[in-house]
C-alpha cells in the first residue's frame, strides 16, 4: 500500500483526481441528506418571513456583529430552557440567511427576547446599556438614532426570495410601504398585518421623524422567538 | 528522485530515503503511546456512532442503540426537577397568595423561586435589587402606581401595562403640550403647583396660577391633593418619589409630552406558579401592602 502512496505523490494529476474524489465523498455524505430537509424542520405554526422593517433590523444586527456576543440558540438543556424559555427550533431560523445562532455568550441569549422588554427599554438600553443595567459591559449604539437607509429594501426581500424565503410578489411590491406602515401606529396597518401577522406596530424609538436604525433593530428584537405558536405544538410536531 | 533508505548509525532509525544536497531526513516513527491513543479514538468513534444517533440518511438518520434524543432528555429532566419540588409547587398552585404569605415554609420556597425568576426576567428594568431606574419603578418602596396589594401585583405581572395583552392595564395621560391643550406658560404654572403639592415650590405666584389649571385638568386622575389613584395608574404627586424625575424640567416634560411606560405581560412566558412566586417576592421586598 505504501508503495502506491509514493506513486500518487509523484503524479500531480493522479494526486488531484484522488484528492477531489476523497473530498467529494465527505461532501456528499454531508450534503445529500439535506435534500430531505422536510424531516429536519418541525411542523409548527406561526413562523413567517421577516417584515421589511424587521429584515432591515436584522441587517443592522449582522452589521454591528451582535452575534459575536449574543447567541440566538436555546439549547435543549434544563438550565437554558429554565432561563430563556422553550429550546430553539430549526423552524424558527428557516428564513434566516444566514442564521444568527452564534457560538459565544458574552451577553445573554436573544433567541426569545421578543416581547420580554418594552420598546422604550430596548431604545434606552441600545443607546446606553448602563442607563438601565448598571452592570452591563455592552457598548452603546447612540448613533443608531440616525435615519435608516431603506431605498433598496425591496431588493433585500428579492435576495432572500432567491435563497428560498417565500416572499410573495405582493410583499415585494409593498416592501417600502410595509416598512413605513410598521412605524405608523395611527395609520391603517391592516394590509401590513395581514401580510406579516403578529408584527409589532409602533414608532419604536419614541421619536418623531424618519424611520431610524433603532426602529428597525428594535422591531427585529421584538419578534425574536415570538413567532411560533407553542400552544398548538404537540410533541409529535416537534419531532425532527 | 532516487529512493535509498538507509539506517542512521547514530540514532538507529531509518532515513526517509530522500537526499537534498547531502542532507538526509530521519523517518522517526510516532511515539507508540500516541499511535495507540489515536487507534483508541477511532474505536471510540465507531462505538459512539453505534450507540448515539449519528449517520444521516435519506429518510432521517440512524437512531443509535441508546435511542437518545436531546429534546426528550431535557423534557424529562425538567419534569423530574418539577417533581422534586412538587410538594411545594402543588401547594403554591392551590393556595391563595395570602395563605402562602402566612405559611413561613411555603413563603420561603416561594420567595427563593421568585428571586431567581426576578433576576432572569425583571432585573434588566427594575434593577437586580428592585431599586428601579428612570421610567422603571422602585419595587422596594411603598409607592405603587398600579397598587401594591398581592392581587394588584399579580394582575400587573400577568397582563402587563400598556402591553399587547388584551387585559393589560391601560391609562393614557394626555399630551398637554404636544397636542396643544395647554400653552407652555400654563404648563410651567401647573408644574409649579405640582411642586407645591410636595412643598417644594419656589414660586408661590406661579403655583397659585397653576392651581385652577390643575383642578380642571389633573384632579380627575391624580386627586385634589396629588394623592394619585392606583385604579387608574395615576402616580402620587405629593411625595418625593418620581418615576421620571421630580425636578421642574422633568415635570414640565411629563406634562408636555406625557409618559406611558410599558411593562410586558408575563402570562405565557412564565407559568402560573412562577408568577405567584414572583408576586410574593416583589411584595416581600419591603413595600407590599
Amino acid at each position: 500500500m505504501w508503495k502506491h502512496h509514493g506513486k500518487i505523490e509523484r503524479n500531480v494529476v493522479l494526486l488531484s483526481v484522488l484528492t477531489l474524489l476523497t473530498v467529494a465523498i465527505g461532501g456528499l455524505v454531508e450534503i445529500i441528506p439535506l435534500f430531505t430537509i422536510e424531516t429536519t424542520i418541525e411542523r409548527v405554526k406561526g413562523v413567517r418571513p421577516y417584515s421589511p422593517l424587521e429584515l432591515a433590523g436584522r441587517a443592522i444586527y449582522v452589521r454591528e456583529g451582535c452575534y459575536l456576543c449574543h447567541s440566538q440558540q436555546i439549547r435543549p438543556f434544563r438550565d437554558e430552557v429554565e432561563r430563556y424559555g422553550h429550546y430553539s427550533l430549526a423552524a424558527e431560523s428557516m428564513y434566516d440567511h444566514p442564521f444568527q445562532w452564534g457560538s459565544k455568550r458574552t451577553g445573554p441569549d436573544l433567541a426569545r427576547v421578543g416581547g420580554k422588554y418594552s420598546n422604550e427599554w430596548h431604545v434606552a438600553h441600545l443607546v446606553n446599556p448602563r442607563a438601565v443595567v448598571p452592570e452591563s459591559i455592552m457598548p452603546g449604539y447612540p448613533f443608531m438614532r440616525r435615519a435608516l437607509d431603506f431605498h433598496d429594501i425591496a431588493d433585500h426581500l428579492k435576495a432572500n426570495r432567491a435563497v428560498g424565503v417565500p416572499y410573495t410578489d405582493d410583499m415585494i411590491k409593498n416592501a417600502k410601504a410595509d416598512l413605513e406602515a410598521q412605524v405608523s401606529p395611527d395609520a391603517d396597518t391592516k394590509a401590513f398585518l395581514a401580510r406579516y401577522p403578529k408584527a409589532r406596530v409602533a414608532k419604536f424609538d419614541g421619536e418623531k421623524g424618519p424611520v431610524s436604525e433603532l426602529d428597525a433593530l428594535v422591531a427585529y428584537l421584538q419578534i425574536l422567538g415570538a413567532m411560533v405558536d407553542f400552544s398548538t405544538a404537540t410533541p409529535e410536531n416537534l419531532k425532527q | 528522485m532516487p529512493t535509498k533508505i538507509e539506517k542512521d548509525d547514530v540514532t538507529g532509525q531509518q532515513t526517509t530515503g530522500h537526499e537534498w544536497d547531502g542532507v538526509k531526513e530521519l523517518n522517526t516513527p510516532m511515539p507508540t503511546w500516541w499511535i495507540y491513543t489515536f487507534y483508541a479514538t477511532i474505536v471510540w468513534a465507531i462505538g459512539y456512532a453505534v450507540v448515539y444517533p449519528s449517520v444521516p440518511w435519506f429518510t432521517g438518520h440512524t437512531k443509535g442503540t441508546s435511542g437518545y434524543v436531546a429534546r426528550e432528555d431535557v423534557t424529562r429532566q425538567i419534569a423530574e426537577a418539577r417533581g422534586a419540588q412538587a410538594q411545594w409547587r402543588d401547594q403554591i398552585a392551590k393556595a391563595s397568595l395570602e395563605d402562602i404569605a402566612k405559611n413561613p415554609d411555603l413563603m420561603a420556597f416561594a420567595v427563593a423561586g421568585g428571586k431567581a425568576a426576578f433576576a432572569d426576567n425583571c432585573a434588566p428594568c427594575h434593577g437586580s435589587g428592585g431599586a428601579g431606574a428612570k421610567g422603571y419603578p422602585n419595587l422596594n418602596d411603598d409607592d405603587w402606581i398600579w397598587g401594591g396589594k398581592l392581587a394588584d401585583i399579580m394582575t400587573t405581572l400577568r397582563h402587563g401595562i400598556r402591553d399587547q395583552d388584551t387585559k393589560t392595564r391601560v391609562s393614557e395621560m394626555p399630551r398637554f403640550g404636544a397636542d396643544g391643550m395647554l400653552p407652555r406658560a400654563q404648563i410651567d404654572d401647573v408644574a409649579e403647583y405640582v411642586l407645591s403639592l410636595g412643598n417644594r415650590s419656589t414660586n408661590a405666584a406661579a403655583a397659585e396660577r397653576g392651581k385652577p389649571l390643575y383642578t380642571d385638568n389633573c384632579v380627575a386622575c391624580h386627586g385634589d391633593k396629588g394623592q394619585g389613584n392606583a385604579e387608574l395608574g395615576a402616580p402620587k404627586l405629593n411625595d418625593q418619589i418620581w418615576l421620571y424625575g421630580g425636578d421642574k424640567t422633568s415635570i414640565v416634560h411629563s406634562i408636555y409630552f406625557a409618559r406611558a411606560g410599558v411593562m410586558p405581560a408575563w402570562t405565557g412566558r412564565l407559568d402560573e406558579v412562577t408568577l405567584k412566586q414572583l408576586t410574593l417576592y416583589v411584595h416581600s421586598l419591603g413595600g407590599g401592602k
